[in-house]
């Protein structure tokens, strides 16, 4: 080894120790240049006395103690900085990255402002709440989800093909919405306003992964990406909720009727721009905080199991079989949904390299206790549409199950191949990462062929 | 011979604002004085240190500031305020009580190092 090789050598190990160094929280970029600073005295210090440059990085890096027990003592002296930190706080010596979380809000604000703004459009041109309830019905999602998927696009700065394919398919939801002559009491209409929202939602996850199409990771990311939006989401309502309650109160107290505006302004836009909001906020804080959809999985999986296991014990002892009348096959194939939710959420916590564990094989207790109680409906529903023939309610609803039937039973099988050591985790994931264009399919055809092939019945 | 921790603790703000009053420096040279000056009795970690300076220059003793000094690289160098002077005199005021006492109790009084003792 040549004298220069050692000095660029030296260069690549305080590069690593520094990325080592600004992975963690407790400590500033300034810090580390601090710290770096002493390393490289010593380094120094200890090549002087004639030590090759590796030696003396690697006893410079010992004699400092190691990463965690200095963290800790910077832990301690700024505690702040654990609690940190959503987005304004950029820190002023990282200019580059305080730019572009400026320059995301900005976008953000403007994203947020559309959607605020495209839910009152249509009432310029006579469309209103009160008059026609279909046009907003099966239309909601298509007024906040396209700039939600702008933002996405805006950050992830896809090509041009990915960008036009995001287009199109927004516009074929609003064909979608808007072709049919379906009438207010149709099923079709209740099939296509909750089938659109969830079929475009997955649109913003084309979005969201449009700079890796392909990556399974990315997909998993996605997912992730939902449940944390959707908490933002709910956050921001209770908060929204608070904030009418004061508007209502403190000007009724000046004698004013503030209900006017909270209906026709605060609700409608205010709800669309949070969409885009909570977006952003998920966006902003990856990685400064642990998530917290993962954690409420690990509290609700076994809660869950017990209640699906229950459930189960009393269907046997009871000898009754499940009652499957409208209300009760939409609770259940919400149910099977949360179990599904629940599943990939652990998965997505789920340290792929950790041992398996009792939270695995409760996993596998929820998962199984959910097949069968889907295998129950399944089996009831065939009879009634034997009986009573078929509507596009119930062939919804059919579908809807099998595809969870079928992601089930195989996730089953790969949740017990773990956990017997037959099979790795990455099998799991990347089962329910490949499974993510089967419900796209399936929910763009409920949407879109459903309703004529039963005479928008 | 260990100083204990609750003894270094103590000492350590005053040790940094006195070597800081001889004039202002950096981390590392903060160290090694504090080595050369306990004739490498105290042994400061990084862990230690910095966030006490960090401490002291959110408390306002000590002002930091990144210098390039010529044929240097880009260093946080640490000064002395005021408010720090102030803060050491009353420690010096503090310490100089417990010294007395010391001396006092002690057989032998007024031999630093106790070498009389054994």
């Amino acid at each position: 080894m040549t004298v220069t090789n050692g000095q660029d050598e030296l260069e690549a190990l305080f590069a690593q120790w520094r990325e080592h160094v600004r992975r963690r929280p407790e400590l500033s970029s300034s810090d580390a240049d601090e710290l770096e600073d002493h390393l490289r005295n010593s380094v120094d210090e200890l090549t002087g006395v004639g030590l090759r440059p590796d030696e003396a990085f690697l006893i410079a890096v010992k004699r400092m103690g190691g990463l965690d027990d200095l963290s800790r003592e910077f832990a301690r002296e700024h505690s702040e900085r654990l609690w940190k930190q959503l987005m304004f706080t950029g820190e002023a010596e990282d200019g580059a990255k305080a730019g572009r979380s400026r320059r995301d809000l900005i976008a953000m604000v403007a994203c947020a402002a559309g959607a605020a703004i495209s839910i009152k459009v249509p009432g310029w041109f006579g469309q209103s709440f009160d008059d026609d309830g279909n046009f907003y019905t099966t239309n909601l999602a298509l007024f906040a989800l396209p700039w939600l998927a702008a933002f996405l696009v805006w950050r992830r700065r896809p090509g041009p093909v990915v960008a036009g394919g995001l287009a199109a398919l927004f516009a074929l939801g609003a064909v979608g919405a808007n072709i049919f002559p379906v009438d207010e009491d149709s099923q079709s209409i209740n099939l296509i306003a909750t089938h659109l929202p969830l079929a475009l939602w997955l649109v913003v996850g084309v979005a969201y992964i449009s700079d890796d199409v392909r990556s399974a990771r990315r997909r998993m990311d996605f997912i992730r990406f939902s449940g944390e939006w959707f908490i933002y989401l709910v956050l921001i309502g209770l908060g929204g909720g608070v904030l009418i309650v004061f508007l209502t109160g403190t000007f009724k107290a000046i004698g004013l009727d503030s209900g006017d505006f909270i209906s026709n302004w605060l609700l409608p836009c205010g709800g669309m721009a949070a969409i885009v909001v909570a977006g952003w906020l998920v966006e902003a804080k990856q990685g400064v905080i642990e998530n917290i959809a993962p954690v409420l999985t690990r509290l609700f999986t076994p809660l869950f199991a017990v209640v699906l296991l229950a459930f189960l014990v009393a269907v046997v002892v009871n000898g009754h079989g499940i009652d499957v009348d409208r209300d009760n096959l939409v609770m259940f194939d919400l149910l099977l949904a949360l179990v599904l939710a629940l599943l990939l959420y652990s998965i997505s916590a789920r340290d792929p390299l950790a041992p398996r564990g009792t939270f695995d094989v409760l996993q596998l207790v929820l998962v199984v206790s959910a097949l069968v109680i889907d295998a129950l409906v399944l089996i009831t529903m065939a009879g009634r549409i034997a009986e009573y023939g078929t509507t596009p309610n119930k062939v919804a609803a059919v579908g809807e199950n099998i595809l969870l039937l079928a992601n089930l039973a195989w996730s089953a099988w790969l949740v017990l191949g773990f956990v017997r050591r037959r099979s790795t985790f990455a099998a799991i994931e990347r089962w329910q990462t490949n499974y993510l264009p089967v419900y796209a399919v399936w929910l763009w055809a409920v949407v879109l062929i459903l309703p004529p092939v039963f005479g928008f019945r | 011979m260990r100083v204990t921790k609750d003894l270094v603790a103590a000492s350590a703000t005053p040790i940094v604002l006195g070597i800081l009053v001889e004039g202002e420096s950096y981390g590392y040279a903060i160290l090694r004085r504090i080595s050369d000056l306990s004739g490498g009795e105290l042994n400061w970690t990084e862990g230690f240190l910095y966030p006490l300076l960090h401490r002291l220059e959110k408390l306002g003793h000590v002002e930091a500031t990144w210098q390039t000094v010529p044929g240097e690289r880009r260093r946080k160098y640490y000064h002395i305020t005021e408010q720090g002077r102030a803060e050491l005199a009353e420690q010096r005021r503090q310490w100089q009580t417990v010294v007395e006492a010391l001396k006092q109790v002690w057989p032998g009084a007024g031999t630093f190092p106790l070498e009389g003792l054994a």
